[in-house]
C-alpha cells in the first residue's frame, strides 16, 4: 500500500521549501483524522444541548433533592481519576500502535479498558444509589437533565470500550496495517474528546452544584 | 492529528514524533492532574469567595481542556494544522452559541413570564 501511495507522490512534494498548499493531495492519515475530527465536534455539539438544557434546568427541583445533596465528590473524584488516567494510557497505546510494538499496545489497551470499565462501575454504581433513594430521572426536570447529560457520555464512554475491544482484536488478527494504525488514531482521538467532555460534566455538574 | 512534512509519511505510522511522544503525554497528564486537583480543592475549601467560586472553577475548567487538546489532540496553529484549527473554532462558536444562546434566552423568558398565581388567576 505505503509502495502505491509513494509511486504516486511527485518528487517536488518533499522539498521544504514548497508550501503547504501546494504540496498536492495530504497524506492519507491526515484527512482519516481530519474527517473523524469533524465527527467528533458534531459529537460535541450534541453535547453543548444537553449541556444547555442541563444548565436552563439544573434549578428546577420540583421539590425534590438538589445536586448538593445527592453528589458525592470523592467518588466522582475517583471516576475523574479512571479516566484521565485511561486517557494517558490510551495515549500511550496508539503510540505503542504506531511503533508495531505489540506487546506494549496490549499492555496499554488492557489498562485503559480496565480504567473505562472502573470508570462505568462508578458511575452505574451512583445511578442506582440515585435511583434506589428516589432520585431518578422522572423525578424533577434536572434530574431528567443530569440523566441525560451524564448517561449520554457514559454510553458514549461504553461504546468505546467496545470499538477498543474491536481495534485490540483487529491488532491480533491483522496485524499492525496502515489502515489499522489509522483506526487506532482514530479511536485515541475519540477517547480523549471524551475526556474533554468530562471536565465540562464534573465542573459544571458535579462541582458547581449547589 | 499528524502532520505531513515529507512523502514518508504517506506510509501511515512513519513518523511517531507526528503523533506525540510518550514525554508529551506525561507532560500533559501532570498539567491535567494538577487543574483537576485544583478545581476539587476549590470547590470543597472556603478560602475562595464564594460568589468568585464559578469563574474560578471554569477558568480552571477552559484551561484543562486546552492542556487536553494540545498535548493529548495535538491540535496546533501550524500551518499543516489549518483544517484541524479552523473545524475546532467553528465548534466552540457553535458550542458557545447554543449554550449560552439557550441560557439567555430562557433566562429572559423567565424573568419576562407572568408568575403563575396571576396566570392561574387570570383564567378564571
Amino acid at each position: 500500500m505505503s509502495a502505491l501511495e509513494a509511486t504516486g507522490t511527485p518528487e517536488f512534494l518533499t522539498d521544504d521549501d514548497v508550501p503547504d498548499s501546494r504540496r498536492g493531495p495530504a497524506a492519507r492519515r491526515d484527512f482519516v483524522a481530519f474527517g473523524f475530527w469533524l465527527f467528533l465536534l458534531s459529537d460535541v455539539v450534541i453535547f453543548a444541548t444537553l449541556f444547555a438544557g442541563y444548565a436552563v434546568l439544573s434549578g428546577q427541583t420540583a421539590g425534590g433533592p438538589a445536586g448538593v445533596q445527592l453528589f458525592d465528590r470523592g467518588k466522582v473524584l475517583l471516576e475523574t481519576a479512571c479516566l484521565l488516567t485511561s486517557t494517558l494510557t490510551c495515549g500511550l497505546c496508539a503510540l505503542s500502535c504506531v511503533q508495531r510494538s505489540t506487546a506494549a499496545t496490549y499492555v496499554w489497551g488492557a489498562v485503559t479498558f480496565l480504567l473505562g470499565t472502573s470508570f462505568i462501575a462508578l458511575e452505574l454504581t451512583e445511578f442506582a444509589r440515585l435511583i434506589a433513594q428516589g432520585a431518578g430521572p422522572t423525578r424533577s426536570a434536572f434530574l431528567s437533565a443530569f440523566f441525560a447529560l451524564v448517561g449520554t457520555h457514559g454510553l458514549h464512554v461504553t461504546l468505546g470500550l467496545g470499538w477498543l475491544l474491536v481495534m485490540m482484536a483487529q491488532v491480533a488478527t491483522l496485524g499492525f496495517r496502515p489502515m489499522i494504525i489509522r483506526r487506532f488514531l482514530c479511536f485515541s482521538l475519540f477517547w480523549h474528546t471524551l475526556d474533554i467532555v468530562w471536565i465540562g460534566v464534573f465542573t459544571i455538574v458535579y462541582l458547581g452544584a449547589r | 492529528m499528524g502532520t505531513h512534512k515529507n512523502a514518508q509519511d504517506h506510509e501511515a505510522g512513519a513518523e511517531p514524533a507526528a503523533h506525540g511522544s510518550a514525554t508529551r503525554y506525561l507532560t500533559g497528564f501532570g498539567f491535567a492532574v494538577l487543574l483537576t486537583l485544583a478545581s476539587f480543592w476549590a470547590a470543597g475549601t472556603h478560602i475562595v469567595w464564594a460568589p468568585g467560586l464559578p469563574v474560578l472553577l471554569a477558568a480552571l475548567a477552559i484551561a484543562q481542556m486546552g492542556v487536553h487538546l494540545v498535548f493529548f489532540l495535538n491540535i496546533s496553529s501550524a500551518p499543516d494544522q489549518t483544517n484541524n484549527f479552523l473545524a475546532l473554532a467553528f465548534g466552540i462558536f457553535v458550542v458557545g452559541l447554543v449554550v449560552f444562546g439557550s441560557m439567555i434566552i430562557m433566562a429572559n423568558l423567565n424573568a419576562n413570564m407572568m408568575p403563575v398565581q396571576q396566570l392561574l388567576q387570570m383564567q378564571r
